[in-house]
Parts: C-alpha cells; sequence; structure tokens
C-alpha cells in the first residue's frame, strides 16, 4: 500500500520524502497495533500487581494516626521480635542456599556428563518435583520427619535413638523441606551453563597433562561460575520470601519474613507494618537480582525459560 | 554426546560422582513416591510400608462435599486462567518477538515481573485491592490473580516457540495478500501451536497448584483445593491428603508429558 500511494508523487514532492512519510506512518501504525497486543497483559499486571504494591508503599509510610512518618520502618531496628525475623530469614536462607549448592552441584556436574539420553532421563527427577505443588512436598516431608514420622519409626526400630529426634516443627524441618523446594532452580541453571562448556577445553587441559581433579578445578570450576552464581542468586531471593514451607514446617517457633507480613496483616490488621515488611522484603530482592545482573550481565530468571 | 565428545575417564572413575548424584536424585524423587505408596494405606497411622493396603483415603476424598466443591472450584478457576493467560500471553509474546517497539526490554521485565517479585507481596496486596472493588472470594478475581502469575511463564513459552521460528513466513503470506490475521492464524499459528499448548498446560499447572495468593483471596464457596489444604495440614495430618496428594502429582505427570510431547512436536 505505502509503495502504491509513493509512486503516484501527486504533492509534487521528491519521491523519497513522501515514500518516507508514507513509511513512517507505516511504522507508527505497526507500532500502535504491537502496543493493542501487549496492552491487556500489561494492564492486568500493572492492575494486579504495581497498582497495590504502590498503594501499599504510600501506606507503609503513614503511622497509626496517618501521621506521615517512618514508624514503620523504625521498629525494624528497634523491636526484638523484627530483628529476630529478620535473622531467622537471612539464617534459613543462607543454610538452604548452601544445602542447595553442596546436592546441587554434583548432581548437575552428573548431568552435564550423562550422554544426552541419559541425561534427560535424570533431569525428570529435578523437574517432576519442579512442577509438582510446594504443598504436596511439604506434606510428604511433615509425614517423613515429623515426632511420629518415617525417619523417627525407622530409626527407633532399629535402635539407633531411643528418643525421636526433633526434625519437623522446628529449624531442621524448615531447612529441610526448603531445600527440596529449591534444589530444581539451582540444578537447572547450572546444568544449563555447565552443558555449554567446551569439552575441547577440557580434553586440552587432560592432554598437556593435567589430572582429571586438576582440570576440573582449575577449567571446569571456573567456567561454571557464571550458572552456579545465577542458580544462588534466585534461590536466595526465593527463600527470603518464601511462606508455604515455614509456616507448615516450622511449627509457630520459626517466623520467617513472609510468615511475619502475613501475621502483621491477617491478623493484627497492621497495614502500615505489613506493607514495610513487603516494601524493604522487594527492595532487597530487586537490589540482589539488580547487582548480579550488573556484575554478571545476565539475568537470573532464565531458570522459568528453560526446561 | 558422542564417544568422540568422551573424556579420557572411565566410568569407573566416576562413580563415586554416580553414587552422589543418585543419592541426590532419590532425595528429590523419594517424597512423592512415599506419599503415592502411603496414600493407598488401610490404616489411619502414617506408616511405612503400609501393612494393609485400601483405597479408603481416595473414598474420604472423593466422598467429601468440602474437598469436592474444593476441587471444582480449583478445575474451573485453572481452566479459565489457562484460556485467559494464553490468549493475553501469546498475543505479548508476539509483539515482543516484532520487536518493532522501543522499551521491549522493559516491556517483558513488567510482564515477568510476578516470577521474582515476593508472592506474599502480590498476595497482600492483591487482598487489598481486591477489598476495595469486592473481587474477594469471587472466582473472577481468582482468576485474575491467577492469570498475572501465569502469564510470565506462556509469554517465555510462546515466545521461545517464535524465536525458532522464522517470520519472513508471515511476511510472504502477507504480500501474498493475505491480512494480518489470517497470515497469523493460517501460517505462524500451526507452526508455534506446540509452545502454545505447552505454555497452556503451564499456567494451568500454575493456577491448580497456586497457594499463597489464593490463601488471602479466596474463601467461603470459591475455597480452592490448596486453600483447603493448607488448613487442613495446619491443623492436622489427615491421610485423606495423600490421596490429594497423590492426584496432584499424576496431574503434574499427565500435564508435563503433554507439553512435553507437544515440546518435540516442534
Amino acid at each position: 500500500m505505502s509503495i502504491a500511494s509513493a509512486s503516484l508523487n501527486h504533492a509534487g514532492r521528491p519521491d523519497h520524502a513522501l515514500n518516507g512519510d508514507a513509511l513512517n506512518a507505516d511504522a507508527r501504525r505497526e507500532a500502535r497495533g504491537m502496543l493493542a497486543l501487549l496492552s491487556p497483559g500489561l494492564f492486568l499486571v500493572f492492575a494486579v500487581i504495581i497498582v497495590p504494591i504502590g498503594w501499599l508503599f504510600w501506606l507503609s509510610l503513614f503511622d497509626e494516626n496517618g501521621q506521615l512518618s517512618a514508624a514503620n520502618y523504625a521498629r525494624f531496628f528497634e523491636q526484638a521480635s523484627y530483628i529476630k525475623t529478620f535473622v531467622t530469614t537471612f539464617r534459613v536462607a543462607f543454610t538452604v542456599t548452601g544445602a542447595c549448592v553442596l546436592l546441587g552441584y554434583p548432581l548437575a556436574y552428573m548431568l552435564s556428563q550423562l550422554p544426552r539420553r541419559a541425561a534427560s532421563i535424570c533431569l525428570i527427577f529435578v523437574i517432576l518435583p519442579f512442577w509438582t505443588s510446594v504443598l504436596v512436598r511439604t506434606y510428604a516431608w511433615l509425614v517423613i520427619l515429623q515426632r511420629k514420622g518415617l525417619v523417627n519409626t525407622w530409626l527407633m526400630d532399629l535402635g539407633v535413638i531411643g528418643q525421636p529426634l526433633p526434625l519437623a516443627n522446628n529449624f531442621a524441618g524448615v531447612v529441610i523441606g526448603m531445600t527440596h523446594i529449591m534444589l530444581p532452580f539451582l540444578v537447572l541453571p547450572l546444568y544449563a551453563s555447565m552443558k555449554t562448556i567446551d569439552v575441547d577445553c577440557l580434553r586440552a587441559s587432560m592432554n598437556l597433562g593435567a589430572s582429571p581433579a586438576a582440570t576440573f578445578r582449575q577449567i571446569f570450576f571456573p567456567l561454571s561460575l557464571p550458572g552456579l552464581a545465577s542458580g544462588l542468586v534466585i534461590v536466595f531471593v526465593l527463600c527470603l520470601g518464601f511462606f508455604v514451607t515455614p509456616a507448615l514446617m516450622g511449627g509457630g517457633k520459626v517466623i520467617m519474613w513472609a510468615m511475619r507480613m502475613e501475621q502483621t496483616t491477617s491478623l493484627y490488621s497492621n497495614w502500615g507494618a505489613g506493607a514495610a515488611l513487603g516494601v524493604v522484603l522487594l527492595a532487597v530482592t530487586l537490589a540482589l537480582l539488580g547487582l548480579f545482573h550488573w556484575l554478571l550481565g545476565t539475568r537470573a530468571t532464565g531458570v522459568w525459560s528453560q526446561r | 554426546m558422542s564417544m568422540e565428545n568422551a573424556l579420557p575417564i572411565s566410568h569407573r572413575q566416576r562413580l563415586w560422582l554416580y553414587a552422589l548424584g543418585g543419592l541426590v536424585m532419590l532425595f528429590l524423587i523419594a517424597p512423592s513416591l512415599i506419599i503415592v505408596i502411603m496414600s493407598f494405606s488401610g490404616s489411619s497411622l502414617l506408616e511405612f510400608p503400609p501393612q494393609e493396603w485400601s483405597l479408603r483415603w481416595y473414598e474420604s476424598y472423593f466422598g467429601s462435599l468440602e474437598w469436592r466443591d474444593a476441587t471444582v472450584v480449583s478445575v474451573k478457576v485453572a481452566v479459565m486462567t489457562a484460556i485467559v493467560a494464553t490468549l493475553l500471553g501469546t498475543a505479548a509474546a508476539y509483539a515482543i518477538n516484532a520487536r518493532t517497539l522501543r522499551l521491549t526490554g522493559s516491556i517483558n521485565a513488567l510482564l515477568t515481573a510476578s516470577l521474582i517479585i515476593p508472592v506474599i507481596l502480590i498476595g497482600i496486596g492483591t487482598f487489598f485491592l481486591y477489598a476495595r472493588i469486592g473481587l474477594n472470594n469471587t472466582l473472577t478475581g481468582l482468576v485474575i490473580a491467577h492469570t498475572v502469575q501465569a502469564l510470565p511463564l506462556v509469554v517465555l513459552t510462546v515466545l521461545s516457540g517464535l524465536r525458532s521460528y522464522d517470520m519472513n513466513q508471515e511476511m510472504v503470506a502477507r504480500s501474498l495478500g493475505a491480512g494480518r490475521f489470517s497470515a497469523f492464524f493460517q501460517v505462524t499459528m500451526p507452526q508455534i501451536r506446540f509452545s502454545i499448548v505447552s505454555g497452556a498446560l503451564f499456567a494451568f499447572i500454575t493456577s491448580f497448584d497456586e497457594v499463597v495468593v489464593s490463601l488471602f483471596i479466596s474463601g467461603g464457596e470459591t475455597t480452592t483445593l490448596t486453600r483447603r489444604m493448607f488448613n487442613a495440614l495446619r491443623d492436622q495430618i489427615d491421610p485423606t491428603i495423600a490421596a490429594i496428594s497423590t492426584c496432584l502429582i499424576v496431574l503434574s505427570i499427565v500435564l508435563l508429558s503433554a507439553a512435553q510431547l507437544f515440546g518435540r512436536g516442534r
């Protein structure tokens, strides 16, 4: 259409100018069309995520009497119970992230070294839990770890222990359950990045006389670090805001950040305080992801686009 | 990986690695396996392996009006979420892929924001918003909230399908006289339909398994299955939940296999 109208040249202007106008009009129409395709999705995200969070942020700036104040934020430093919540949250997040690295690195390494067929079969063991409800998996761990659960029953039947071990409804239970839920988030990006490591580099190193261990330490491990970092960041960030497992397996003793938010808003209806907690959580999350993006130049959220 | 790529390390030297990897795989899969087996137990004690077998926990699940109602709510919401999220997500992925707009990166980040924003914050925010506009405890409210959470998965899945598709084919169809829409529906869509179906399946699972937001915004007659399970778990450990969990695990396996099959059809 644009070509036809340009060749007429009835306005007496040079062909290329008229052509340019037509092309620009076409480009604008195209852009409007694309925007129209995007707008329903963008509108929903805007209405359900951006607006409420902005609103909560606004609320967090006022105290109970409706006065502008920093009281909602000041109490994080003043009240011991808040400080305890933050300490617990970071302790859980660090422990779970560490456990995920210890378990996830060998698994991802093994997957990356297996022939493709075997690797894709083994990957099912990672992907299936990834897509199984968090609630189902937390329930399973409750059944396994509780006072009269499987582990305790077995160990007592075998005579290894006389008293049931406290495995659920405490810090250990939360860490075990959360490690299970977070592990795929570490293994998937790590495995993907290990697959891109050039086998020739490893073979060259071994040809030049390096032992398998030295090749791993000096070649493979450094090359796998970006993938490991991406898994680490995503696991840590998800741990900070995690709710279901600590709420069900913490036995009311392990109060994490997200549980605190639920309690302040649902139980005490203190929206200002709950909102302030949310704002800080979001800020910490975005800061960690931003730092990662700045340091490594890739997004840490790749785990969802590769399955 | 072909043989020529293999490193000069024998499988035997790697036994320790396979053993360690196998243990981690066991750690990942054991909980689901144990729940599936225990759901067929005949006793109300949680014992493993069960001494006697029965279907009583499945009978108790399907026989309970409360559990059945909650399941119906969850299925309804998940089906509607899958439809809405697939429509909006496919349209958005198409527009992002065209790259005609500036700020495509920011648009992408905004659409996938719900993946990184703490779910608890989305839950509280949605509850707060819905309280003002009367959408709490409604199916519409649940579908909207779940759509926002499923949207990123659809966008990412369809986008990866579009990236491996040559958009010139659509251009050819249009230059031969096909309109924009018929070019998309007759040329592009048949070739990316597998990604679209995968995206829809992921959207369905996302909605069906969603807990935290539903905890805040569902209740009364629109209580979802996961909300009822969460509350039941807070009180006591009822073996009926093992039967429900087994159904959820089977559902995940079926949907995931379907998504894999469709993915391979590309």
